[in-house]
């Protein structure tokens, strides 16, 4: 594993309200260059608004972020975006009018602004990573289905060659094969050398791609550890693993007992 | 009516329709892509018509001050922005876009002599000094409030309207203004006498049409608008900065206002307060497209122009009532039509 150097980004207690309402809660973690991390928990545990407060679409209460080994004291999405950071939000935020290379190009806005007139061949990139993506390239993207649509934002998000990859449950509302794909292609991006910090509500295809895992519960980290051994923790296995980790949960907690 | 008289009316209808077009197009980018319903837009072309016509007879005109005025707004609150964030590196544009450039334009207006320079470089200095105000009231008067729901924003824009007309009337006057011909040439197409003018006006109307529309579906920052018009989260997670889409799409409206007002000037005697009718004619043609669809905006403002000219000639009286009415059957029409969309912000 590709841990030396500073790691990619460093979030140490960081608070986020909405109005009165705490939705993070001194949540810390961190993603080493090139690492696969995932963050798992329930529906409104506070995932999307750790990712969103990391981009700079919300705003933190309290907490440092550091990207790169630097300090970022104001966040804007904008600095972020220039960065190196891209974030793949839930609702996907596609330009459904446009054609599919429209939104891929735009994916290089902030490169080509600052200068990096290379889109055409990222795009080819992106579409050796997503071949499906290549053949609609010319249809419009409100007009894809749903595993198409997230194999967009994710290229899209590729398109500004990004240090970090931020994913909110890329694997919302799509059909088990396309979740596949999508985690198949996440695993593949580990050789492109970007770091990757993955939120999931489907905890089991998470830990099988992640490095790393956080379990964030009520605003707060409640675990953490190698994803492996999160896989294999019997509380992550019973909340998050569902009913086929039922049974595994239940013999791995009975082999301590026996033995 | 002979056949003579109904081309005479549908070659008025077209010219003004041309102009309604333009403007119509402009607000339909500005609704799209900041939702601001762009009220003042029509002050944009009296003031682009009257500070032609003050330059051309050797006038100050009073834009000149609004620029300095306005940069000098602008650069405060930047400038106050930057010290409370701690970040210098933006000093030298604020200082160089709202004061530096306001100078040059100072400088120009009194060392070049305008009134006797020719046309084309009087027609751009009135740009120079006028399509700036564009993105600075987007600074002064919107972005602030770029979260706001679009009732706010209107009443906003209703405000700068009235602030601007205000200052309309004292920088030009009450009496109106016209400026001389492009060119006296005129065309004869069997019995009808084409004006030159008109050809002016149509011909330009259609080539700005063409190259706005090659700006948004070629060019990377037309693609930019139109994607923070579709999706403004998912603009600025590429990084494109609502104020940045928001002062582009400004300074497009303040340049197709002034661009307007400078084709018609000509045509009609221009008066500090003339702009708001023309601008909300090209409004009546933006509603019949929703404020999202161009091309039916197009056309519902060259059918506003036809409307016009054909009222006046048979209810003149009646002109302004009968194009703005036109506005009930649309709604009606709209409402039934298409189901109400929940706003998203």
């Amino acid at each position: 594993m590709d841990n030396e150097g500073k790691p990619i980004l460093e979030v140490s207690s960081l608070c986020v309200s909405y109005g009165k309402v705490e939705a993070l809660h001194q949540a810390s973690l961190t993603v080493g260059a090139g690492q696969i991390v995932t963050v798992i928990g329930p529906n409104g545990a506070g995932k999307t608004t750790l990712l969103n407060a990391i981009m700079g679409l919300l705003p933190k209460t309290r907490g440092d972020i550091r990207f790169l080994g630097e300090p970022q004291p104001e966040i804007e999405v904008e600095r972020m975006v220039a960065g190196g950071m891209s974030l793949v939000p839930e609702s996907r935020a596609l330009f459904g009018g446009m054609s599919v290379a429209d939104n891929l190009q735009l994916g290089a806005f902030m490169r080509h602004r600052r200068g990096h007139r290379d889109h055409p061949e990222t795009m080819e990139q992106v579409f050796n990573i997503f071949p499906r993506l290549r053949e609609r390239r010319e249809q419009e993207a409100g007009t894809l289905s749903g595993g198409e649509r997230q194999m967009l934002a994710v290229g899209r998000a590729l398109m500004a060659k990004p240090r970090l990859l931020l994913l909110d449950e890329p694997s919302l509302g799509l059909a088990p094969l396309i979740v596949k794909e999508i985690f198949r292609v996440i695993a593949d991006l580990r050789q492109t050398g970007v770091a990757i910090l993955l939120v999931e509500q489907n905890a089991r295809a998470a830990l099988q791609v992640a490095d790393y895992g956080y379990v964030l519960e009520l605003g707060e980290i409640a675990l953490e550890g190698a994803a492996p051994e999160l896989a294999d923790d019997p509380k992550v296995i019973e909340s998050y693993l569902g009913l086929g980790g039922a049974a595994q949960a239940a013999s791995s907690r009975s082999k301590p007992a026996a033995s | 009516m002979d056949l003579q008289i109904a081309l005479l009316l549908a070659q008025d209808g077209i010219t003004n329709g041309a102009i309604y077009a333009l403007l119509a197009l402009a607000l339909v980018l500005v609704f799209a892509v900041t939702r601001v319903i762009f009220i003042p837009q029509g002050e944009f072309v009296a003031f682009g018509a009257l500070t032609l016509a003050s330059l051309q007879v050797g006038k100050t005109p009073g834009t000149l001050w609004l620029l300095l005025g306005a940069g000098a707004a602008v650069a405060l609150v930047d400038l106050l922005l930057v010290v409370k964030r701690g970040s210098y590196r933006s000093i030298p544009r604020i200082i160089g876009w709202n004061l530096v450039y306001p100078a040059l334009a100072a400088a120009a207006v009194y060392l070049l002599k305008p009134a006797e320079m020719a046309m084309p470089l009087q027609i751009i200095l009135t740009l120079a000094l006028v399509v700036p105000l564009g993105p600075m009231v987007y600074r002064l008067a919107f972005q602030p409030l770029a979260e706001a729901p679009v009732l706010v924003l209107l009443i906003v824009s209703v405000a700068v309207h009235l602030a601007l007309v205000g200052l309309g009337l004292l920088f030009f006057g009450a009496e109106g203004s016209r400026t001389p011909a492009f060119s006296e040439a005129s065309l004869r197409l069997g019995d009808i006498a084409i004006n030159g003018q008109t050809l002016w006006v149509v011909g330009a109307s259609i080539a700005l049409i063409v190259v706005l529309y090659v700006f948004f579906e070629r060019s990377f920052y037309g693609k930019a608008l139109r994607a923070t018009a579709m999706n403004r989260t998912g603009a600025r997670l590429m990084g494109i900065s609502t104020v940045m889409a928001g002062k582009l799409s400004f300074l497009l409206a303040a340049l197709i206002g002034v661009l307007s007002g400078i084709l018609i000037a000509p045509i009609t005697t221009i008066y500090y307060d003339t702009g708001f009718l023309v601008g909300l004619k090209g409004f009546v043609g933006a509603i019949v497209g929703g404020l999202a669809s161009y091309p039916v905006a197009a056309a519902g403002a060259v059918l506003v122009g036809l409307l016009e000219s054909y009222s006046s000639f048979w209810a003149s009286a009646f002109k302004e009532v009968i194009v703005f009415t036109l506005i009930i059957p649309v709604l009606v029409w709209r409402s039934l039509t298409t189901h109400h969309v929940e706003e998203d912000e």
